[in-house]
């Protein structure tokens, strides 16, 4: 994704007063840009003008501003403290069981005192089996998948993602899991973490993620014959329009923001 | 009947009404043609989601054979109002405002276990001053005691014993009145925020504090003279909602229900969080995993809350409630006029006369919000139910980009299957009462 990046046209078209905005892909190297990671970190979205609108509504003189939103990237070794050893662990055991553990294991996240082994999809469940039976590792309480969707992340705009906690040696990591928009499929985990019944149903309630193999996989919160999932990006608010003096309040996600 | 194909899907139907939807499962049909064959005496009976005992909007659907429960599953999703996604059009503190009423019961913790993710997204968790977090403390504390008072109440009522019920309110009165003497309001909060607290404790709540915690020392006695050595009570909770410490982790099952299948885990202990390693508490346990051990649970912790609470009196030293970094820290100095709360007329005169950009300053960061660097923070606390998780994930802009709360109630609900299966349809109540699920925690 970051080979995309340009590197010689620094500097080249501020973007400000240009019809059709800047390409960020062209036009500009990410990192002189306010806010930048450079070239580190993952990128899920490119951001183009500051208030949100799309809709032609900035007026502001800002619509050229591009932004490259990044999430921490991949961290390599050490990753300090326990990390290490649960990474050695989780790494030795896959291994053990004749499975490569960079087949298993996307990447290594360090961020913010807190691991996350981004996992692919179809290893999944014997990642989380050998977590929680490892002596080693033994994490044997799930605290339930949390769905995100990242439009902009082109191929894997599903995520899942879990956090395993280990009562026994007192730690807790997290596990994301990537789907694409177009095949929602993962791997249920409700064999090796029964607890994720109902985690799973509301995921797929929200997110429209399909766990395969879980038991029941219906909706849990929105009625039985709701529509679409809620809380995706591209899922219209709707609401209803305000109108005061003729003019129209549009949906919160509409609306101009500064986010 | 519809004549179409049965598919996985709802079918429409235009009505004069609108678009009906007909929700039509694969094997339907042959599920209720193979129910109306059967000539056993099964019955299933359907609880809720009106009903008293059933804690809110919570419906259980019960297969009977006389009076057997066989099998046992809830409904849930009548209290669903989109708290998460709603989040995701505020600014991380308005968040505050809505995290707060996911469960309504326990608004301080939900708003601390955001506050504490937002601050791990932000890096400032050092930052946060010493008197906010014994005052979040403080409060949570207080908060588990009306929590724990609400659970025994109404699971006592549930059972017949209003007197249990009179008591566990009265004396929830009395703290929702401390409560409202320092937020202005009795639930919903919003006290807690990001980096700190919304303002200081008002002059006289100490003492007020102090006197709650007198009057509740002598309270909580009554539900032992009540309630604990009982005869009738022990009779209906003794090895009732029977579950055991293999089940509560496979079913994720944290907080008392964990704890009265003898496993001391708790996250003030195990990952402390607020500074609670340095106050001094015992984690109560139980080795019957039933209702009553859970009710023994709950009133020790109450007792053990009133410990905690004291200490937190006697640490309170004077100091600022915000983190110092004023592109976070809410600029508005409250105070109380003649319309109600409101900005103080000093920190207007102050902005508006005197400093342009202090007005300016003071707009943006209220209309505006603040920006929280990308990545992804996972906060835990031990709530009165279990373990309440937030999971925040942050784009860089100034409102959340995805609010996930793992809400003990609703993995704690799961375990309902596993405790009334087999059972007495009475014994039901007793069961789900010693879940103590909250609907506003469980559907948010």
């Amino acid at each position: 994704m970051s080979d995309a990046k340009a590197t010689g046209d620094a500097g080249k078209g501020g973007g400000k007063g240009s019809d059709e905005g800047v390409n960020p892909e062209k036009d500009l190297s990410a990192t002189n840009l306010p806010g930048q990671r450079g070239d580190q970190g993952e990128e899920i979205r490119v951001q183009r003008g500051m208030f949100g609108a799309d809709n032609g509504g900035d007026t502001s003189g800002y619509g050229g501003l591009v932004r490259s939103i990044r999430l921490p990237g991949p961290s390599s070794r050490p990753y300090g403290g326990w990390f290490d050893e649960v990474a050695d662990e989780l790494e030795g055991a896959l291994e053990e069981q004749g499975l490569l553990p960079e087949n298993a294991i996307d990447r290594t996240v360090v961020d913010r005192g807190e691991l996350t082994f981004h996992i692919e999809r179809e290893h999944l469940v014997r990642v989380a089996r050998t977590l929680r039976d490892d002596p080693a590792l033994r994490f044997e309480l799930c605290t339930g998948v949390s769905g995100v969707h990242y439009p902009g992340d082109k191929g894997r705009e599903l995520h899942a993602v879990y956090h395993l906690r280990s009562i026994t040696h007192n730690r807790l990591i997290r596990l994301e899991v990537s789907a694409p928009d177009a095949d929602p499929h993962i791997p249920s985990l409700v064999s090796v973490y029964p607890t994720n019944d109902w985690h799973e149903r509301e995921a797929y309630d929200f997110f429209g993620i399909v766990f395969d193999g879980h038991p029941a996989l219906t909706r849990i919160m929105m009625p039985d014959d709701w529509q679409g999932f809620p809380q995706r990006k591209d899922y219209p608010l709707g609401g209803i329009p305000v109108e005061y003096k003729g003019a129209q309040i549009p949906a919160p996600d509409q609306r101009r923001s500064y986010s | 009947m519809s004549t179409h194909t049965p598919s996985s899907t709802a079918g429409t139907r235009e009505t004069t009404e609108g678009t009906v939807y007909t929700v039509t499962g694969g094997d339907w049909d042959e599920v209720v043609e193979s129910a109306a064959k059967a000539d056993d005496e099964r019955i299933v009976v359907n609880m809720g989601p009106q009903h008293p005992s059933t804690h809110g909007v919570l419906r259980l659907i019960l297969e009977i054979e006389g009076e057997t429960v066989t099998e046992a599953r809830c409904g849930i999703g009548y209290l669903h109002t989109g708290i998460e996604k709603n989040l995701e059009y505020r600014t991380w503190t308005q968040g505050t405002t809505f995290v707060t009423r996911m469960d309504y019961l326990t608004p301080f913790f939900n708003e601390t276990a955001y506050c504490l993710a937002v601050e791990k997204l932000l890096g400032i968790e050092d930052q946060v001053p010493d008197r906010a977090s014994v005052i979040r403390v403080l409060l949570m504390e207080l908060n588990r005691l009306s929590s724990h008072l609400v659970c025994v109440a109404t699971g006592g009522m549930e059972l017949g014993s209003t007197t249990i019920m009179i008591y566990g309110f009265r004396d929830r009165e009395l703290v929702l009145d401390v409560f409202e003497l320092i937020t202005g309001l009795r639930m919903n909060h919003a006290y807690i925020r990001p980096g700190g607290l919304a303002q200081d404790l008002p002059p006289g709540a100490v003492d007020q504090i102090r006197e709650l915690v007198k009057k509740m020392r002598k309270n909580l006695t009554e539900y032992d003279k009540l309630a604990t050595g009982n005869p009738i009570f022990k009779g209906r909770m003794q090895d009732i909602g029977y579950l055991d410490l293999a089940g509560c982790m496979a079913l994720g099952a944290t907080g008392p229900i964990l704890r009265s299948a003898g496993l001391p885990h708790d996250l003030r202990k195990a990952q402390p969080y607020c500074g609670y390693e340095t106050y001094d508490f015992d984690v109560p346990t139980a080795d019957t995993c039933d209702s009553y051990g859970r009710f023994l649970i709950r009133l020790e912790e109450m007792r053990q809350s009133l410990r905690i609470i004291e200490q937190c009196l006697d640490r309170l030293a004077p100091g600022p409630v915000m983190v110092g970094d004023k592109k976070i820290a809410w600029p508005a100095q409250l105070a109380l006029g003649p319309d109600g709360l409101g900005n103080s007329l000093d920190h207007i005169k102050t902005i508006m006369g005197t400093s342009m950009e202090a007005l300016i300053h003071h707009f943006k960061l209220v209309t505006e919000g603040f920006r929280v660097p990308p990545g992804q923070a996972y906060a835990a606390v031990e709530s009165p139910k279990g373990e309440l998780g937030v999971h925040v994930v942050s784009d860089g802009g100034t409102r959340p980009f995805r609010v996930h709360f793992r809400d003990p109630s609703f993995t704690n609900l799961q375990t309902m299957a596993a405790m009334c299966e087999g059972g007495q349809v009475a014994d039901v109540i007793v069961a789900v009462a010693s879940i103590d699920p909250v609907m506003g925690g469980v559907d948010r």
